[in-house]
């Protein structure tokens, strides 16, 4: 029996949070304001992404909880470990069995089914934010589809390098009508977001709540000279062997050593299970971590 | 010929004190129409009822648009204002960082109304944000630095590039050459000119310096405490004012 509330938040929140899920979708990608919570962890942590999941989560359902694609990391074990507490639910490790999966900055390489939700953390809602600091003046350039602004960006980035060189949180039209912040994720993974899984997206320290039903349509807005293109990392992971999983570089030594990972741990162990092998993986390291 | 733009009765106060009142003329295409009066005179606050920047209490401001002829812009909805501002209007700022993206670059900020109205092509853009480099005087290596970089001339030659790329009809300008020492202000004087005549401007310029006007401007508007106290050609008004404000103004101008 737990002390806690089923999800830490009380009966009435969830309501006003599940509200403003509901006109999310209802409108996808627009930012639909909502009266976040003190948490029990620091802006920044995944408040709002929490706030979403906690108004999610059924006691039925079976949690996973990545941060940059890993499970394993101090930011995925805190909150899978909060909801353990307070809600009691399932955890797991494996993105085909979850129900919910609260990510932050990664969309798993799995693919995503209809019964999945997937729970994005949320920095800074606001794709136009570092352009134009009032929110006042963004709002109603969200409501008149003044997007002009959005492209000085990228325009700027060629400018200057030559090419988009924005790799991540790189801005999205939501079904013809919003531009959207797809939160931080590579944009190696926007062409993901048109999926078959709902997604939410939670910015507690900004109070919004936005969201995509499924098989909406996604842009990624580009030049006609100077097409979107997901890039990532020119390499095989190199211990599963995958080429077609975005890659994390780890520097091995002082001497110009490095390797190139998958970022999901699931979909990387999941595969090694299966029998491939990359090219500093060995046979039988899964026994031998056993 | 249809007036460009017909002001009608335009009247805005702050509370009692009144910004302007009873202002009403007519602008034809290509015409050159000057507002000239001390500070807090009411010419700003005019000027920024005209543009749209401030709702009038009341009074029509009637803008002959290409798709529809003749439309009231006070009562037209805010798309449709926002739309012409940065298509048919343009408005030049006086402090040159009112006007510009100071953390865009000097291509970036021409592009900007370009891709406003839909410009997705990179390569376009960029030609015709050099293009316009060029016809402002500023050189086509420093299209990828930023205005902070700039001089306060060379900034104020940027923001009319920036508005002047989408092939505006009609520009707002308030106090264009103010801050500027004279050397300077006489080169955008001249600039300013040929692009007013070149491409058959209609502008409104409010200014509290005579020899601008004198310069750019075909017809006059003298302004005192909120209303209009006289107005006529350019020449006329200056070489023969007949207003005892208008006299004072013309006296007080320093002779070298």
């Amino acid at each position: 029996m737990s002390d806690y509330n089923f999800a830490y938040l009380d009966e009435q929140t969830k309501r006003m949070i599940r509200r403003a899920i509901l006109k999310g979708l209802a409108i996808p990608g627009y930012q639909v304001p909502f009266a976040s919570r003190e948490m029990p962890m620091p802006y920044g942590w995944g408040t709002g992404g929490v706030q979403v999941s906690a108004a999610t989560l059924t006691p039925d359902d079976t949690l996973k909880v990545i941060d940059q694609g890993a499970d394993d990391t101090t930011n995925a074990v805190s909150i899978r470990k909060f909801f353990e507490r307070t809600a009691g639910v399932a955890t797991t490790e494996e993105t085909g069995e979850a129900d919910v999966i609260q990510t932050r900055h990664r969309i798993p390489e799995a693919a995503l089914r209809e019964d999945q939700i997937l729970v994005y953390q949320v920095p800074i809602p606001e794709p136009l934010r570092f352009l134009e600091p009032r929110e006042t003046e963004t709002r109603k350039m969200h409501a008149l589809e003044e997007y002009g602004l959005m492209h000085v960006k990228l325009y700027e980035d060629i400018s200057q390098h030559g090419a988009i060189a924005t790799s991540y949180a790189y801005p999205v039209k939501v079904e013809g009508r919003y531009v959207m912040d797809p939160s931080p994720i590579p944009k190696f993974d926007n062409p993901k977001m048109e999926m078959a899984a709902i997604q939410l997206f939670g910015a507690g320290r900004e109070q919004r709540i936005y969201a995509v039903p499924p098989y909406t349509k996604i842009v990624s807005l580009d030049f006609e000279d100077y097409p979107f293109e997901a890039s990532k990392a020119d390499h095989a992971c190199d211990l599963c062997g995958s080429e077609h999983s975005y890659l994390d570089e780890v520097i091995l030594d002082d001497k110009g050593g490095r390797m190139f990972v998958c970022s999901d741990t699931d979909y990387c162990r999941s595969r090694r299970a299966e029998g491939y092998v990359g090219r500093l993986g060995t046979e039988n390291e899964l026994e031998a971590s056993a | 010929m249809t007036p460009l733009l017909q002001v009608r009765d335009i009247r805005k106060t702050y509370g009692s004190f009144v910004g302007c009142t009873d202002v009403s003329f007519d602008l034809y295409p290509g015409e050159v129409m000057g507002i000239v009066g001390e500070s807090g005179s009411g010419k700003s606050t005019l000027l920024n009822c005209l543009a749209g920047h401030l709702p009038p209490d009341q009074g029509e401001v009637v803008f002959d648009t290409l798709a529809d002829g003749p439309v009231d812009t006070v009562t037209m909805s805010e798309p449709e204002r926002r739309m012409l501002s940065r298509t048919d209007w343009a408005f030049v700022h006086q402090h040159a960082r009112d006007g510009l993206r100071m953390s865009v670059s000097a291509g970036g900020n021409i592009g900007e109304r370009l891709m406003a109205v839909g410009d997705r092509h990179y390569g376009n853009i960029r030609e015709r944000a050099v293009d316009w480099l060029g016809r402002v005087e500023i050189k086509e290596e420093r299209v990828d630095d930023r205005p902070t970089a700039f001089s306060g001339g060379m900034q104020q030659r940027l923001q009319i590039a920036r508005n002047l790329v989408t092939g505006p009809r009609l520009v707002f300008m308030d106090e264009p050459t103010g801050g500027l020492d004279v050397s300077v202000q006489a080169r955008l004087l001249d600039l300013l000119r040929g692009l007013v005549r070149e491409m058959g401007l209609s502008a409104i310029i409010v200014t509290h310096d005579l020899a601008v006007v004198r310069l750019l401007a075909d017809r006059l508007m003298v302004m005192k405490d909120g209303h209009v106290v006289e107005t006529g050609l350019t020449d006329q008004v200056l070489d023969d004012p007949q207003h005892a404000y208008t006299q004072l103004l013309v006296s007080s101008v320093l002779q070298v």
